[in-house]
């Protein structure tokens, strides 16, 4: 049995699970609180923590699977190690935030959503981070970048790439 | 107490109905059919499709017909030119994302959508645009799930999650990636589902459908060297005219067998013969169990979605299953050892044919555990839908066919046999059977109407030679939880249990004829073909499983005595824990 | 626990050592520097300006300056933003290195740093808050203590007046009072529909349950609309104050606040602010010694813009899929879990404690006939002050534009604007006297909505506008209902294929057949309202839209597949100035030629038009 596969017979939770598990009471109104936690705490909902969510939360994983799916903070994947977010908010639409997106698509080769093969990057949409004032703003794991220009990305990116290389 | 009426006027009739009918049901009273598509009474009633929009005067918007109430003077309009124009613009949009090959759509004929656009004359698509594509999934041996078709009115989430709280599959993605599937997208074999098949019944066009193997049963109908038998289960008989235009309940055996006969099956047997084996075995399992206070209650093992349940859900409580196989199964590895036998076959060169009304036969056939001597006891396993298929190809105009009777000599069957195809029947027929073992007597009260009907669980308490025996009988998966759950608390004191995983039972199987919304929503299916089981009971000379002559020249001849040594080898069978997820 | 004693004295004793916020006379020697900590000026080191504040003060050992932490002041544009106080000199775009400066010169010289002081947009050096013209025209009732007091301090709250309504409501008010000022008040809720909210409040009591709910709607999802975030951020006690007097009005001893996930700030001080209440008895049992019972936790969203309709947050609560339900039933007959549940938002929230302690005529006597009260505008896109304003109803268009906003930058033309979000409209240069309410909003074809007020100028394609909403719209979109999950999709290919350029004059009437059958079959508000950004810019600039369909022409530079760039002639003056800013080398021509623009290699960025200084280039 690979180790994806259901634990029923083998319980090996590891330590996050177990706090989160104490944590909250077993019913099916926690279910987005707990994926929220989840989210937080590996940058992605890994699958066997569906799998222990199901069993504790007594919801099939075709439910759970929907209510990942449904909503956008929720991702199935690993982000880069470096998550970019470009703002697409209206204020910052208006403000040219599209070039700055297809910037750094063009730039690391990948669409929104996706990590880089190295997976040092990866990139996402965001709506309104409330940052209007700044438009347009990208971020760099939550670290607002504002009144940013295609330069601006570019030397930011680079910055983290000779970073790396050192 | 009175219920509280309320007057409302539908397209100008005045009519009167009680406080909390909703809208599409007051139209119904009014002789006005509304069209539906997402709406399945009591298992989807969400109004997401929204084909049955109507105007209600005063309303901003429109209003939601097939969920919202009437009020008390309300004014309904259900065909202004503002509805007509919102229902050709919502059939234009699902089409616009739907594959349109009917001609190759097994629901060619019976899809709900093919009916709307037939209604609205729909020419030609006015807002074509990208279509979401899915893989078709086809790697389970029951169920095929086409998404490409799929409308989104998520019947069959309903059926799976709410109905039978399996909820293998449910709604992922949002807006217009909006699909049905299961988690991560895998094979529906490799989830939490029983097979059971209660979405294809509730899907209104061809994305879910059974996986269909009559090619097989056709090319070895033309091998000259294969002896091909069949046999058909008892909820078969009373739904395949349906397919056939004839009315819900029509007991049609005599034809079928002589259209089976016309196909060029080498043998015609019943299924019915195969119960009253199982219920000898069973009825004495039980006895036995019963008398020793063994692992009880005894829980009933014909239907293979149930089993597939309990052996992912609820592992712990296997023991409590009875070891007998299903009747299919017990008569298929019957007739491959002792009749192939006595008629000088060679078991190896029999090809088993089992039309159900179930899709999970198609599982159960292929579990290693059905085997003797390498040989399956049953080769294939076709639906009622398929039979009909198949009759239809080989040309028989099935309705102007003489009535003929089962071969001899593994034909006849009892009443108590026929019964096994609703819910509570398989239980009635081992009571009828037990009550005389244990008294020794040939009892005359063989009805036991308390296991009647078609409530979802029924409980009572039996008194057999002087002890009370307290029986359930559950259809249904989420009944079934229910009756698990209790077992579990230790709250119940339960002595024989039954469960069929579909709710009424196998007439309501997975693999029989599929009826439209709005048949369900104005007939009961389920009764008018329980109903008819219970008139070939009533009909039936021999009612008791143990009286039936082929069995006791079956005992007498091979099996020595139920729970033998050969009997235990040939008809009965072991469960294993299951992984809910292999993903 | 506090008694009600103790809070009474914390209330008299902190209102006099915090007279310096808000009074510029305050006898005191101590000065009070505050820090904005809105989204907007955290992003842009004011944490970092806050510590160095007080590390400095620390090494010079100077005693009578306190450093705050305060919300959002409202004028994002000028973040990070400090405010010295009791004289009120407000210092703009302060970075971690001025802090010394500001301390040896304006605290120990008492001189005012003349580099750092705010310009308004006429380049007038401004003194203090009050003499911009920002702030001149508005009136603040929701955002009264933001930018006032520091949000994580209870007693902070409670100086300027806080939990004082919750008091009066408690111990002199019956139900039925409590309801009848809000409906009086003629408040309307703040989060889209402007449905009254005395009259929701009045069929949330009168709904039979043993048990009810109120739930605070803070899922912002408007793209480019901030201002409940900045309410949570800077106040968000009163927030708390509201819930509980409704809870109280309709019979609920339990508060839900539906929050998104992406507002961490928000998040962490409202938990600050609840835990605070708790702390001091005013959530939990028996508040300030009565039968009632209250308290609140927070659910947090978690990206899914259909949340914000009341009947998708409620599933979301329940933890589900954001998926709406039909209505009726309302919420307030069967809302969470089936119980009836009363949902406001976060803005409509916040008028209600100043309602109940000013009452109902003094409210309704701000604004229109029909909207009264102020409402709170994330004033954003092309013009001069980017942030939060609060006006009173009825203030026009122009007003807010021009007189709060400064005017559209870079001496372009104003084109139209946006209210409403995805669900709202675009409101052309005619309108721009319309009276903000309710009513004439929807009557100009848009509406209030949240109040994200997206200003765009004469570059900007009112087509790819469109598309951008109905993108927004389609990736938001539930999927429930059919004409919402198909019919915006095929609305955006449409809208697609005509800034494409592949359009066809058949697509304009489809696309308004589409609209005005979403608008009517959507189960929910989202679809409903999806096809209004479309409609709007289609009553107001068909023009545009016929030349996308039939000229295959886009006036602007933003539909690139029908851009083409190129050089007059007669303007061209030879400089070379575009050549040197064009990033692909797309433009021929040396020395004194007239440039020629290569149009296989021009990506159409439109830099060599804002590059050239005789205006020669041009779409």
């Amino acid at each position: 049995m690979s180790e994806n596969k259901c634990q029923c017979g083998t319980p090996k939770r590891d330590e996050f699970i177990q706090k989160l598990f104490d944590e909250y009471l077993p019913i099916k109104d926690n279910l987005i609180q707990m994926l929220n936690e989840v989210q937080e705490h590996y940058g992605y909902i890994p699958k066997n923590a569906q799998i222990e969510l199901s069993e504790f939360l007594n919801i099939p994983m075709a439910e759970i699977y929907g209510v990942i799916t449904f909503y956008s903070r929720f991702t199935l994947k690993p982000k880069g190690e470096y998550n970019v977010a470009v703002c697409l908010g209206t204020a910052c639409y208006v403000k040219g935030s599209q070039k700055i997106m297809d910037r750094l698509k063009e730039r690391l080769q990948i669409e929104s959503g996706e990590t880089t093969k190295d997976g040092l990057f990866s990139i996402e949409e965001t709506r309104c981070v409330g940052a209007c004032g700044l438009a347009p703003v990208f971020t760099v794991n939550g670290e607002v970048y504002g009144k940013a220009t295609v330069k601006k990305l570019d030397e930011v990116l680079d910055e983290i790439i000779n970073q790396k290389e050192k | 107490m009175e219920k509280e009426m309320v007057n409302l006027t539908i397209d100008n009739q005045k009519i009167t109905v009680p406080k909390g009918t909703t809208i599409l049901n007051a139209a119904k009273k009014a002789g006005i059919d509304i069209p539906t598509l997402c709406f399945l009474k009591d298992i989807n009633e969400v109004g997401d499709c929204r084909m049955c929009i109507v105007e209600v005067e005063g309303r901003r918007g429109f209003a939601t017909s097939c969920i919202q109430t009437v009020e008390e003077g309300m004014v309904v309009h259900t065909h202004t030119p503002n509805v007509l124009e919102a229902r050709h613009v919502i059939l234009d949009l699902i089409i616009s994302n739907h594959a349109k090959d009917c001609l190759t759509c097994t629901r060619s004929g019976n899809c709900e959508l093919q009916a709307l656009a037939t209604k609205f004359n729909v020419l030609n698509i006015e807002f074509e645009g990208e279509r979401t594509e899915h893989t078709i999934d086809d790697l389970s041996p029951s169920i095929v799930r086409d998404f490409n078709k799929c409308i989104l009115c998520r019947r069959c989430v309903a059926a799976c999650k709410n109905v039978q709280k399996i909820g293998a599959i449910d709604c992922i993605n949002r807006g217009f990636e909006s699909c049905i599937s299961t988690v991560g997208d895998h094979s529906l074999n490799d989830v939490n589902c029983t097979f059971c098949g209660q979405c294809i019944e509730a899907c209104p066009t061809g994305a879910l459908h059974e996986k269909e193997t009559i090619n097989d049963v056709w090319v070895k109908l033309k091998d000259p060297d294969t002896t091909v038998i069949v046999q058909t289960a008892p909820a078969v008989r009373v739904a395949l005219g349906e397919e056939f235009g004839m009315p819900i309940g029509t007991n049609v055996v005599g034809k079928m067998v002589t259209a089976l006969k016309r196909l060029g099956f080498d043998k015609v047997f019943d299924t019915n013969t195969g119960a009253d084996l199982t219920i000898m075995e069973e009825a004495n399992e039980f006895i036995e169990r019963f008398t020793k206070n063994d692992n009880l209650p005894m829980i009933t093992s014909c239907s293979p979605g149930w089993v597939k349940y309990i052996e992912m859900n609820y592992p712990e409580l296997l023991p409590h299953l009875s070891s007998c196989k299903s009747p299919h199964e017990m008569f298929g590895a019957i007739l491959k050892t002792y009749y192939a036998n006595r008629e000088g076959m060679d078991p190896e060169k029999i090809y088993m044919v089992s039309v159900m009304p179930c899709i999970a036969k198609k599982f159960e056939r292929q579990r290693p555990e059905m085997k003797e001597d390498n040989l399956y006891d049953v080769d294939n396993v076709i639906t009622t839908r398929e039979l009909a298929r198949m009759i239809k190809q080989a040309n028989i105009e099935f309705e102007k066919l003489e009535d003929s009777n089962f071969d001899s000599p593994m034909g006849e069957a009892s009443g108590a046999g026929a019964i096994f195809g609703t819910t509570g029947g398989v239980m009635e027929a081992a009571l009828r059977t037990a009550q005389d073992t244990l008294t020794g007597k040939d009892l005359p009260k063989i009805d036991f109407e308390q296991v009647r009907g078609g409530e979802g669980i029924k409980r009572a308490s039996i008194n057999i030679a002087g002890k009370d025996i307290n029986v359930v009988a559950a259809s249904g998966l989420a009944n079934a939880r229910t009756i698990l759950e209790e077992i579990k608390s230790g709250k119940v004191n339960y002595q024989f249990v039954e469960i069929m995983a579909c709710p009424g039972g196998c007439i309501m199987g997975g693999g029989q004829p599929i009826k439209s919304s709005k048949v369900r929503a104005e007939v009961d299916v389920r009764k008018l073909r329980a109903d008819a089981l219970y008139t070939i009971d009533e009909r039936s000379i021999v009612r008791k499983s143990h009286e039936n002559p082929v069995m006791k020249k079956l005992y007498k001849d091979f099996l020595e005595k139920p729970g033998s040594e050969i009997a235990e080898r040939l008809l009965h069978t072991t469960y294993t824990k299951r992984e809910k997820y292999n993903i | 626990m506090k008694s009600l004693e103790e809070i009474h004295k914390i209330r008299e004793e902190k209102r006099k050592e915090l007279d310096l916020r808000v009074n510029t006379k305050a006898d005191t020697r101590e000065k009070h520097i505050l820090v904005c900590h809105g989204t907007g000026c955290t992003s842009s080191k004011s944490p970092e300006i806050l510590e160095n504040f007080r590390k400095i003060l620390k090494e010079k050992n100077i005693n009578n300056v306190r450093v705050i932490k305060t919300g959002c002041f409202g004028l994002c544009a000028k973040g990070p933003i400090v405010i010295i106080r009791p004289e009120d000199t407000f210092y703009a775009l302060v970075t971690p290195e001025d802090c010394e400066e500001i301390i040896d010169t304006h605290i120990v010289k008492g001189e005012r740093v003349e580099r750092l002081l705010c310009k308004d947009i006429d380049g007038t050096v401004v003194n203090s808050l009050d003499e911009l013209n920002f702030y001149k025209k508005q009136k603040r009732i929701a955002l009264k203590n933001c930018g006032v007091v520091n949000p994580e301090e209870i007693d902070e709250y409670i100086a300027f007046d806080g939990y004082k309504a919750l008091e009066k409501v408690l111990k002199e008010m019956t139900q039925d009072e409590v309801i009848d000022v809000v409906k009086e008040s003629g408040l309307r809720g703040r989060g889209g529909a402007g449905f009254p909210t005395g009259k929701k409040w009045e069929l949330t009591k009168a709904s039979e349950g043993d048990q009810k709910y109120v739930v605070c709607n803070a899922d912002e999802g408007d793209p480019g609309a901030f201002m409940d975030r900045s309410i949570l951020e800077g106040d968000p006690h009163s927030v708390l104050e509201a819930m509980a007097i409704a809870g109280y009005a309709i019979g609920a001893n339990k508060g839900y606040i539906y929050v998104r996930a992406e507002y961490p700030i928000a998040v962490q001080r409202l938990q600050i602010a609840i835990d605070q209440a708790r702390e001091y008895g005013i959530l939990g049992e028996n508040i300030f010694d009565t039968d009632f019972s209250f308290d609140i936790e927070i659910r947090l969203g978690a990206g899914a813009f259909v949340c914000g309709e009341e009947t998708a947050l409620l599933e979301s609560i329940e933890g589900k899929r954001g998926q709406p339900r039909v209505k009726p039933p309302y919420p307030a007959q069967s809302g969470l879990w089936g119980k009836p549940t009363l949902i406001n938002n976060v803005e409509t929230y916040a008028n209600i404690a100043q309602i109940i302690l000013k009452g109902a005529k003094w409210y309704s006597s701000i604004g229109t006939e029909t909207s009264k009260g102020t409402k709170v505008f994330a004033l954003g896109g092309n013009v001069n002050n980017i942030g939060l304003v609060e006006v009173p109803m009825g203030t026009t268009l122009r007003e807010i534009i021009y007189d709060i906003g400064g005017g559209i930058p870079n001496g372009r033309d104003f084109k139209a604007a946006q209210t409403g979000g995805p669900s709202g409209g675009c409101i052309p240069k005619e309108h721009l006297d319309t009276p903000i309410d309710y009513e004439s909003l929807k009557e100009i074809g848009s509406m209030m909505g949240s109040g994200g007020l997206i200003v765009m100028d004469d570059t900007k394609c009112m087509v790819a506008l469109a598309k951008f909403y109905l993108d927004f719209t389609v990736s938001e979109s539930c999927g429930k209902c059919t004409p919402c999950r198909i019919g915006t999709k095929r609305m955006l290919e449409i809208l697609e294929r005509l800034c494409n350029g592949e359009g066809e004059e058949l697509d304009i009437y489809k696309l308004e057949k589409l609209a005005a059958n979403i608008q009517k079959a959507s189960i929910c508000g989202l679809g409903q309202t999806a096809p209004n950004p479309v409609v709007s810019t289609m009553k107001y600039f068909r023009e545009e839209f016929r030349q996308h369909a039939i000229q295959k022409e886009c006036r602007t530079l933003e539909c690139k597949a029908m851009a083409k760039i190129t050089v007059n002639e007669e303007k061209c003056k030879g400089c070379g100035l575009c050549q040197k800013h064009c990033p692909v080398n797309a433009i021929d021509g040396s020395g004194r030629d007239k440039r020629i623009i290569n149009q296989e290699k021009c990506i159409k960025c439109g830099t060599c038009i804002t590059s050239c200084p005789f205006h020669a280039i041009g779409n």
